[in-house]
């Protein structure tokens, strides 16, 4: 479904990307891990086509997206902050997208404005929302409009546990219908009850792609943490060699 | 593209300054009109208008906007929206917003107090300038993610072609002086969007028997018909090739 190829991004000097080799199909739910600036959001970033490798190709089924865009109507994103026109109405830009997009060929799925309320705070401008609420409505436009890709940037982060429970609920949902669900996190114990497979990038690097069971296996540990500090050593290890 | 341009058009207008932006030229339009008891005079002074004020707000004003409206563009290139669509929805929303406040406050009293070639010819240079001013204010904008920077680029871009470029053509000229200079100016002139439309509508006034021997130069150049097309044409590629390399920019920009 997705393929990454030999990709490669720096920023000036720095580089946050380097010749990363990932495949991807549905059914899967993928989590990203890393430390920070390890370069997860600029991996999904480049997926997204909002950030342009500078090297190698991204295929989503079998096509480059390079210069393309139709492919973005298959995919839900929750950004890891959402930026949003603060003079905006939540009503209007959920009306907005929608218009934006021929809604005729969508089902629209409104599960997560119902479920976390937001009929009720509809008429209040963006700008005026808390970091959690923003992410409710960053949440509640990934699912929208049904896409078969979601990708959640940090989705549980400023989010209460009550909501964290219903989009975790909402995720685990989606996953059982076969979609294919990138999610990154810091939180391992949310990622333990999702993921099927497990990425980790250290300094732009694919250091770990494998399925959470063979990686549980492998280190004879169930624990998504401890699995992940284990990792973090050993690479720690080999930088001091 | 339609709609999207609908949405950036609707978050201009429900920005007042738009709004006072028209009522300030339809205030001094119609000031210049009534105190004056020839139009000419009129429309030179709007013409000061037309050169100074409109690059000055067509500039700061798209730059800002097109910095405010970064959340928008985020959200969109998140979308099943292209880039090209996302960029020319952004220039052709602030064109058609600025464009309908030219109209609407300096357009419209001209046409009502002087509807003559001058005043068309005021109206077409003024709103060809208000264009050429916001393409080149996408490109400061798009050259660097820093709003503070691309607001300082942009209104150097504003002072280095209003203010600066007539004092550095002058002084060619004055140390040149024992040359002939006139097809010289002529060509560092045309070089010059502002300087093109201040040219237009001179011509038009007949005061070009002041300005001497590159006067009449400009006179037989200027007041031909393939010469006020020919800078008609200029002003265009003033709009043109800003956009051009921004649209460029903007299409390999890291969001």
């Amino acid at each position: 479904m997705i393929v990454f190829e030999n990709i490669g991004k720096s920023f000036g000097k720095l580089e946050v990307l380097r010749d990363i080799n990932l495949r991807f199909e549905l059914g899967q739910c993928i989590a990203i891990l890393g430390p920070n600036g390890s370069g997860k959001t600029t991996l999904i970033k480049s997926l997204l086509g909002m950030v342009i490798p500078d090297k190698g190709e991204i295929r989503f089924k079998d096509i480059s997206i390079k210069n393309a865009f139709d492919y973005r109507n298959q995919i839900g994103y929750m950004p890891q902050i959402g930026h949003y026109p603060p003079n905006l109405r939540i009503s209007q830009l959920i009306d907005m997208m929608v218009d934006i997009r021929n809604s005729k060929d969508y089902e629209l799925d409104e599960e997560i404005i119902d479920a976390f309320k937001l009929r009720d705070i509809y008429q209040k401008p963006l700008g005026t929302l808390s970091g959690g609420t923003k992410q409710k409505v960053s949440a509640a436009l990934a699912f929208l409009f049904n896409p078969k890709v979601l990708i959640l940037d940090e989705p549980t982060a400023g989010l209460d546990p009550v909501s964290s429970e219903i989009l975790k609920a909402k995720i685990q949902k989606e996953k059982s219908k076969g979609k294919l669900i990138l999610i990154t996190s810091h939180i391992m114990s949310d990622l333990e009850e999702l993921a099927t497979h497990v990425v980790y990038l250290q300094d732009g690097q694919l250091k770990v792609f494998k399925e959470l069971e063979a990686l549980q296996d492998e280190f004879g540990e169930n624990r998504l943490s401890r699995i992940i500090a284990q990792i973090m050593q050993m690479s720690k290890k080999m930088l001091c060699f | 593209m339609k709609k999207t341009i609908k949405y950036v058009v609707y978050d201009i207008i429900r920005n007042r300054f738009v709004m006072g932006y028209t009522l300030l030229l339809l205030v001094l339009s119609i000031s210049f009109y009534l105190f004056e008891s020839d139009s000419n005079k009129g429309i030179l002074s709007l013409l000061n208008i037309n050169i100074m004020v409109i690059p000055l707000v067509s500039v700061i004003f798209s730059t800002i906007h097109f910095y405010n409206s970064y959340e928008f563009i985020e959200l969109m290139a998140a979308q099943p929206i292209s880039r090209r669509t996302i960029f020319f929805s952004q220039f052709l929303g602030l064109s058609i917003s600025l464009s309908l406040a030219f109209l609407v406050g300096i357009g419209l009293p001209t046409l009502i107090f002087d509807g003559s070639a001058k005043g068309l010819t005021l109206i077409g240079s003024g709103l060809l300038i208000t264009l050429v001013f916001v393409s080149v204010a996408f490109l400061a904008s798009v050259i660097t993610r820093d709003k503070a920077k691309g607001i300082g680029i942009a209104l150097g871009l504003w002072f280095y072609l209003c203010i600066l470029y007539d004092g550095l053509v002058l002084s060619v000229l004055v140390n040149m002086s024992d040359y002939p200079m006139e097809t010289a100016s002529l060509v560092l002139s045309a070089l010059n969007p502002a300087d093109l439309a201040r040219i237009l509508v001179l011509m038009q006034l007949d005061v070009s028997a002041l300005m001497g021997i590159t006067g009449a130069i400009f006179h037989d150049f200027f007041s031909a018909k393939w010469g006020i097309a020919l800078s008609f044409i200029m002003l265009i590629l003033w709009v043109l090739i800003p956009l051009f390399f921004s649209y460029r920019i903007f299409n390999k920009k890291d969001l």
